[in-house]
C-alpha cells in the first residue's frame, strides 16, 4: 500500500465516521471562540473592579459567564485559558513529537546493539516517576511557560518512540529503501525524505493520543498552582480557583470545568476514533 | 521464575539509584540556595546555616552523605518545618493516603470488571453504548473537574457527605475522596475488560464450550473469567502510578493530611529537602509495585510461565 491509497482509506473511514468528525468540528469550534470570542467581549482579561465582583452569568453587561472574586470578567478568561491550554498543548506535543519520532526512527533504522540498548533505556524510562520529576523541576526552577513545553514534551515521547521504532524497522526491508541504498542516498536522507513520509499515518494517530495526555498534564499542573502562573491562565488555574469559590459563585467553577471537560472528551474520542482508521492492529470490537 | 524474579529485582534497583540520582542533582542545579529569601542574613549566620545543613560540603560528598541516610530511610531535615525530619513527616503521613489509594484500587477494580462484563454481555446494545459513553467520561474528565463538582452536588446541595475530611468523621470523610479517586481507574478497567472479555467469548474453546451445551455463567466462571483478565493484570502498575498521582490532588481538594498534601505544600513553599523525599519514596514505591505486578503477571500467565 503505497501512502496515497493509505490517505484515500483513510479519508473515506473518517468520512464514515461521524462521532470522529462531530469531535474535529467541537474542537475546532472552541479553538475558534477562544480566538473570536475575546475580540468580540466589551472586558479585558486583565481588568480588576472589586465593585463587580461576583456577579453571575448575565446578558446585559457583557458579563456572559459572570465575573470572579475580584471582579474580572469570566468569559474572557475562560477563553484566554483555553487559549493558553491549546497553546501548551500543541507545543509540548511537538517537543515530544520531535524526541519520539527521531529517537524510534534512529534506534528501528540502525537496529542490532545500538537499537536494543536505546529500546532499553525506553523501557527503563517507563518505570520512573515522571510526574513527580516534573513536579520537582517546577519547584527547583523558576516556573515558566517555556520550562513546562520541555518538562511535559520530554515525558510523553515514550510510546511514540516505541511505535515509530517499530514501524520504521518494517519500512527499512522495503524494496524503496534498497533502491534508495543502490543510489548512494545517505543514511540520514532516507530516514528523513523515504522512511519519515510513511511514518505519517501512525504518528498523527499517536500526536492525537498525546494530545489530551498533555492537555491533562498541563491543567494539573496549573490546578495545583505548579503550572501556568498570574497573569496569564489556564483552564487547570481557573478550575481552581472555581473550586475554592464554589459556594459563593458556582459558575466559576461550572464554566472552565465544561471547557476542559469537553475539550478532553473531544480529543480522546477523536484520538480514538483516528486510530481504528490508521491502525490496522488496533482491533475495535 | 525464580531467576526472572532474581533479574527483575537486581534490574529495578539500578533504576532506583537513578531516580535517587536525578532527583538529588535537580534539586542540587537549582539557582539560589533553599535559604535566599528578602531578608539578608548576616554572612555568619548563613554559614552557619549552611553547614548545619552540610550545604557547605562539595556535591559529591553530600550526594553520598544522602544516599546513606535514605538507605537508613533517614531523608534528613525539612527545610520549612525544622522541627521534624523528613521521614518523620512520610511515616506520619502515609498511612491515610495507603487507605485512600487502596481502597480506590480495589473499588475500581471490582466494579470495573462488573461494568466491563455487563458491557461485554450486553455487547452492541443501548447498556453497551451507555457504559462505553460512561466509561470515556470518567478517563477523559480530569479528577479535579469531578471532585469540585462532586463536593458542590453531594456535600454542599445536599448535604449528604461532608465536603472536606477535617470536617467530618468515620468512614462518611473517606467516601467522596476515594469514589473521586477511583472513578477514572474504574473506567479503565471497565474498558479493558470489555475488549479483552470479548476476545475471549469469540475465541475457539469458548465456542467449543458453548457447543457442549454449557451455560453462559459457567463458561464465563470456568473457561472466560481468568484469561480475560490478565490483561487487567498488566494494567495494574500503571493504575497504581496513576492513583498515587491522582490521590495528590485529590488529597489536596479535601484537605487530607497524607503524603500528596505534603508534596503540593511542600513544593509551593520550596521545600525542596521535603520534595525530594517524597519524589523518592513516590519513586520507590512504583517502581516497587511495578516490580509485584511483573512478578503476578509472570506467576498468573501459563503461557509465559511455561518458558
Amino acid at each position: 500500500m503505497n501512502s496515497t491509497a493509505g490517505i484515500h482509506r483513510a479519508r473515506y473511514s473518517i468520512r464514515g465516521n461521524r462521532l470522529v468528525l462531530i469531535c474535529l468540528g467541537l474542537l475546532l469550534s472552541i479553538a475558534a471562540l477562544s480566538i473570536v470570542g475575546t475580540l468580540v467581549s466589551p472586558h479585558s482579561v486583565g481588568k480588576i473592579a472589586f465593585d463587580q465582583n461576583f456577579i453571575g452569568p448575565t446578558l446585559d453587561g457583557g458579563h456572559w459567564f459572570g465575573t470572579d472574586d475580584l471582579g474580572r470578567d469570566l468569559f474572557v478568561r475562560t477563553l484566554k485559558g483555553t487559549q493558553i491550554t491549546f497553546f501548551v498543548a500543541i507545543v509540548a506535543t511537538m517537543v515530544s513529537l520531535v524526541i519520539g519520532v527521531s529517537y524510534g526512527a534512529l534506534a528501528g533504522y540502525v537496529g542490532g546493539k545500538t537499537d536494543a540498548i536505546m529500546m532499553r533505556a525506553v523501557d527503563a524510562l517507563y518505570a520512573m516517576p515522571f510526574v513527580f520529576f516534573v513536579i520537582l523541576l517546577m519547584v527547583v526552577f523558576e516556573r515558566s511557560l517555556t520550562l513546562m513545553f520541555v518538562a511535559i514534551g520530554a515525558i510523553n515521547w515514550l510510546d511514540t518512540a516505541r511505535i515509530v521504532r517499530g514501524q520504521t524497522i518494517s519500512l527499512k526491508q522495503r524494496a524503496f529503501v534498497d533502491a534508495a541504498r543502490l543510489d548512494g542516498v545517505s543514511n540520514i536522507a532516507i530516514i528523513v525524505r523515504h522512511i519519515a513520509p510513511n511514518l505519517l499515518g501512525i504518528v498523527v494517530v499517536y500526536v492525537t493520543l498525546t494530545i489530551p495526555q498533555i492537555v491533562l498534564f498541563e491543567s494539573f499542573l496549573s490546578f495545583l498552582g505548579l503550572g501556568v502562573q498570574e497573569p496569564q491562565t489556564s483552564l487547570g488555574a481557573l478550575v481552581s480557583e472555581g473550586a475554592a469559590r464554589m459556594e459563593r459563585a458556582p459558575w466559576m467553577l461550572l464554566f472552565p470545568a465544561s471547557f476542559l471537560a469537553l475539550i478532553l472528551l473531544s480529543l480522546n474520542f477523536l484520538g480514538d476514533g483516528l486510530r481504528d482508521v490508521f491502525d490496522p492492529k488496533s482491533n475495535k470490537t | 521464575m525464580l531467576r526472572f524474579a532474581l533479574l527483575r529485582i537486581l534490574g529495578a534497583i539500578p533504576t532506583l539509584l537513578v531516580v535517587i540520582a536525578v532527583a538529588f542533582m535537580l534539586v542540587h542545579a537549582a539557582p539560589g540556595g533553599p535559604f535566599d529569601s528578602e531578608r539578608v542574613l548576616l554572612p555568619e549566620v548563613e554559614q552557619n546555616i549552611l553547614r548545619a545543613y552540610h550545604l557547605d560540603e562539595p556535591l559529591p560528598q553530600q550526594f553520598s552523605r544522602y544516599l546513606r541516610g535514605v538507605l537508613r530511610g533517614d531523608f534528613g531535615p525539612s527545610y520549612t518545618h525544622p522541627e521534624y525530619g523528613v521521614s518523620e513527616i512520610i511515616y506520619a503521613s502515609y498511612p491515610v493516603s495507603f487507605l485512600l489509594g487502596a481502597w480506590s484500587l480495589a473499588i475500581a477494580l471490582v466494579l470495573g470488571v462488573l461494568f466491563g462484563l455487563i458491557a461485554a454481555l450486553r455487547r452492541n446494545t443501548v447498556i453497551d453504548r451507555l457504559l462505553s459513553g460512561l466509561a470515556m467520561t470518567g478517563i477523559s474528565v480530569p479528577v479535579f473537574v469531578i471532585a469540585p463538582i462532586m463536593v458542590l452536588f453531594f456535600a454542599v446541595r445536599l448535604g449528604w457527605l461532608p465536603a472536606s475530611f477535617s470536617g467530618g468523621t468515620g468512614t462518611g470523610r473517606f467516601v467522596l475522596p476515594v469514589v473521586v479517586l477511583a472513578l477514572p481507574q474504574l473506567a479503565y478497567f471497565a474498558r479493558l475488560f470489555r475488549a479483552s472479555m470479548i476476545e475471549v467469548l469469540e475465541s475457539d474453546y469458548v465456542r467449543t464450550a458453548r457447543a457442549q451445551g454449557l451455560s453462559t455463567l459457567s463458561i464465563i466462571r470456568h473457561h472466560a473469567l481468568k484469561p480475560a483478565l490478565l490483561p487487567l493484570v498488566s494494567y495494574l502498575g500503571p493504575a497504581i502510578a496513576a492513583v498515587l498521582t491522582g490521590s495528590v490532588v485529590v488529597e489536596q481538594i479535601f484537605g487530607i493530611p497524607g503524603l500528596g498534601q505534603h508534596f503540593v505544600n511542600g513544593a509551593l513553599n520550596r521545600d525542596y529537602t521535603l520534595v525530594l523525599g517524597l519524589v523518592i519514596f513516590y519513586g520507590a514505591l512504583i517502581i516497587t509495585l511495578n516490580l509485584f505486578v511483573d512478578l503476578l503477571y509472570r506467576f498468573l500467565d501459563p503461557r509465559v510461565r511455561v518458558q
